[in-house]
């Protein structure tokens, strides 16, 4: 079979897969609805959470990033594993013994006000629909690059799916379909990697083929080889470290306060029977998390070398096929700027900005013709580093089941991801806002009909988002991540370690911190994005890193407002001490 | 000490009870966390350029801990946690 009917094959059986378990797992009630009746077993949702979180940014986006980051690479492997030994001993177990349904549910009931709640619901909305844009162009781009269709259709094709087995089944249907998209992802990854490892080291794994010698006779290890020829190239070497310590150490801080914050992954721990459960469970989904993400730097690292050899100091007319398909993509091009026909591959950008092209006209060894303006160093290749993992397969020459396999797993990535958002939107909408604020006295039947609904509206909006995307997508990631950890870690983290904050020190606690976050991350990045480098950066830290700021804004203002307001009532009191000590779940149920 | 409060026990006794109990949990809170910042931020970020001096099968050891080392430690730092707790838990009764 050709490698195309093979991705029909894999994809449309994935697809069948999710369908038929969004059918099996319909559900009856807002808790089925909201946190699957609240019985899932700790491996069980250990895998779906692993799903859940392993987005098509860390599928796709990830090993590309490393590759090109090299050490700086580690704010993201570090940063997106730590968060969840915070999740794990400052969270999860507390807020499964809260035992509600959502995250603004907490906020709303430890902080005796539904002002705090509304507070709540405005960053889960916010950081949530953040998210959700990116993985449904990341499905767009998946279904154009490999099932061959407009990258529109491919949204609405993964908007349909995402439809059926959210809408039908809720936070029951979505643990399942995640459940298997683990095993399709996982599988997608570690597959091609071993293949890559075996060919480049020899060594099958490819956790220690990172740290092994190459397989071509040189003697050199693959970190010492890359150095070497980066270095050789103009670039910095892949061990070292180009940004500053402080933004590292600032951006890892983020990213890990920041996963322990969101809220599609905390309610996820709301889905386990007992609070000692949501310990062991955030373990196994760590378990989970790391075999992709202690593999993901590895396959940077091979698909750095590949890529250099593979192109540099190559005439066009040598390159392998698959790059001048990601070159009718777009994602790839060539200025030949020395005329000698042979791509010179070094440090810099070739041209200024994304590659545009003169409609389908070639240049004199058949490549695209490039209309940038040229850039005055010697490189002459452009590579988005999107096409790192998709293209590795097909670069390293593998079979095509394999190529079939990692598009079944990107879009398994990005669907399992984008399901799980959209529920912590619509349970927001339909429980917080409607059930608890405004509309009270609504039934359960109304109730689940509103949450399916507020699903219905919310995948429009994204499926919207990913047909336009807005093209601040990318730079925005380092929103979702700083404003969670600026406002929803800080103030759940008080309202379970303290018993005396009350509600005006968290919502003024959230605000801050929302407020000084936001607006740094918006000067930065869009009022005056030429501004945005080291120099004026406060204390050096970049606007990725700055939510490690404005968590310690959060508290400070929090504890400053509460020295001069109402205590806690005893019965907030009461409820922390009980969510504190594990045993008697249910009964926080009673008030 | 083990198993549930006597029913005359009072409410002051369980009340003290929950307050060790709590104490319990955060000391062993704090070691963890100690370890946690350590191998991420301490030997990943901080001892990095330090720590790169020296190899460690094939990798230099700073970058080892940032890119791979310290998510295996993370991975330990959690189930040692749930291990403990369920431990703790029991000793104070209030298992789930």
């Amino acid at each position: 079979m050709d490698t195309q009917t093979l991705i029909y094959l894999f994809v449309g059986a994935s697809f069948a897969l999710y369908i038929g378990i969004a059918i099996w797992s319909r559900v009856g009630s807002t808790k089925e609805f909201y946190i699957a009746g609240g019985g899932i077993h700790p491996v069980v949702n250990g895998m779906a959470t692993a799903a859940d979180w392993m987005s098509a940014a860390s599928f796709i986006s990830m090993a590309g990033l490393i590759a090109f980051l090299g050490y700086d690479g580690s704010v993201y492997l570090m940063g997106w594993t730590g968060g969840y030994v915070l999740l794990a001993l400052l969270l999860a177990p507390y807020l499964r013994k809260f035992g509600k349904f959502t995250v603004p549910d907490f906020i709303g009931e430890r902080y005796y006000s539904d002002l705090a709640r509304l507070v709540a619901v405005v960053c889960l909305i916010f950081i949530s629909f953040t998210y959700v844009a990116g993985q449904m162009r990341g499905v767009g781009i998946v279904f154009s690059r490999f099932l061959e269709v407009d990258i529109d259709m491919g949204v609405m094709i993964g908007m349909t799916i995402v439809f059926f087995y959210a809408v039908l089944g809720g936070m029951k249907g979505i643990t399942y379909t995640q459940v298997a998209q683990y095993c399709v992802l996982i599988f997608a990854y570690t597959v091609p990697a071993i293949f890559i490892s075996m060919l480049i080291t020899g060594n099958p794994v490819p956790q220690l083929g990172l740290g092994s010698e190459l397989a071509d006779g040189s003697g050199m290890h693959v970190l010492e080889k890359l150095d070497a020829v980066l270095v050789d190239l103009g670039f910095n070497a892949y061990t070292e470290r180009t940004k500053s310590m402080v933004d590292i150490f600032a951006i890892t801080a983020a990213l890990m306060l920041g996963t322990a914050g969101l809220p599609h992954v905390i309610v996820r721990f709301f889905t386990v029977p007992k609070a000692s459960d949501a310990r062991r469970s955030a373990g196994w989904a760590l378990v989970f998390i790391a075999i992709l993400y202690t593999t993901a730097p590895a396959v940077g690292a091979f698909a750095r070398i590949n890529f250099i050899n593979s192109v540099n100091d190559t005439p066009y007319s040598e390159v392998a096929e698959v790059y001048k398909n990601y070159e009718d993509l777009g994602l790839v091009a060539w200025k030949d700027k020395n005329g000698d026909g042979v791509i010179q591959y070094s440090a810099g950008a070739p041209f200024l900005g994304r590659p545009e092209f003169d409609g389908e006209t070639r240049g004199a060894s058949g490549e695209r013709t490039v209309t940038n303006a040229s850039t005055d160093n010697a490189n002459e290749a452009y590579v988005d580093l999107d096409i790192m993992v998709l293209a590795n397969p097909e670069i390293a020459g593998l079979p095509g089941w394999v190529v079939a396999l990692v598009a079944a797993g990107s879009l398994a990535a990005a669907l399992s991801t984008a399901a799980g958002l959209l529920l912590v939107i619509s349970s927001s909408i339909s429980h917080d806002v409607m059930k608890k604020t405004f509309m009270p006295h609504i039934s359960d039947a109304q109730e689940l009909r509103a949450a399916r609904l507020a699903a219905i509206v919310a995948i429009l909006i994204a499926g919207y988002f990913g047909v336009n995307p807005p093209d601040f997508v990318a730079s925005v990631v380092a929103f979702a991540f700083g404003l969670a950890a600026a406002s929803l870690f800080p103030a759940i983290i008080m309202g379970i370690f303290t018993k005396t904050m009350n509600k005006e020190g968290a919502i003024v606690g959230m605000l801050a911190g929302l407020l000084f976050t936001f607006s740094y991350i918006v000067f930065f990045k869009f009022v005056s994005p030429e501004l945005n480098v080291a120099e004026n950066w406060l204390f050096g830290i970049s606007p990725e890193g700055i939510g490690f700021v404005g968590m310690f804004i959060n508290i400070g203002s929090a504890f400053l407002v509460k020295r001069f307001t109402a205590d806690t009532p005893q019965d907030v009191q009461d409820l922390v001490e009980n969510i504190r000590v594990p045993s008697g779940a249910g009964a926080a149920h009673d008030h | 000490m083990s198993g549930q409060p006597d029913q005359t026990e009072n409410a002051e006794t369980a009340r003290d009870r929950a307050k060790a109990y709590w104490r319990a949990n955060l000391k062993l809170l704090g070691k963890l966390l100690a370890v946690w910042f350590v191998v991420s931020f301490g030997f990943g970020i901080l001892l990095q350029p330090f720590l790169d001096q020296f190899q460690f099968f094939g990798f230099k050891l700073g970058f080892w801990f940032a890119q791979q080392g310290a998510i295996y430690v993370f991975i330990a730092l959690i189930f040692i946690y749930s291990h403990r707790m369920k431990k703790i838990d029991r000793e104070f009764g209030v298992e789930d």
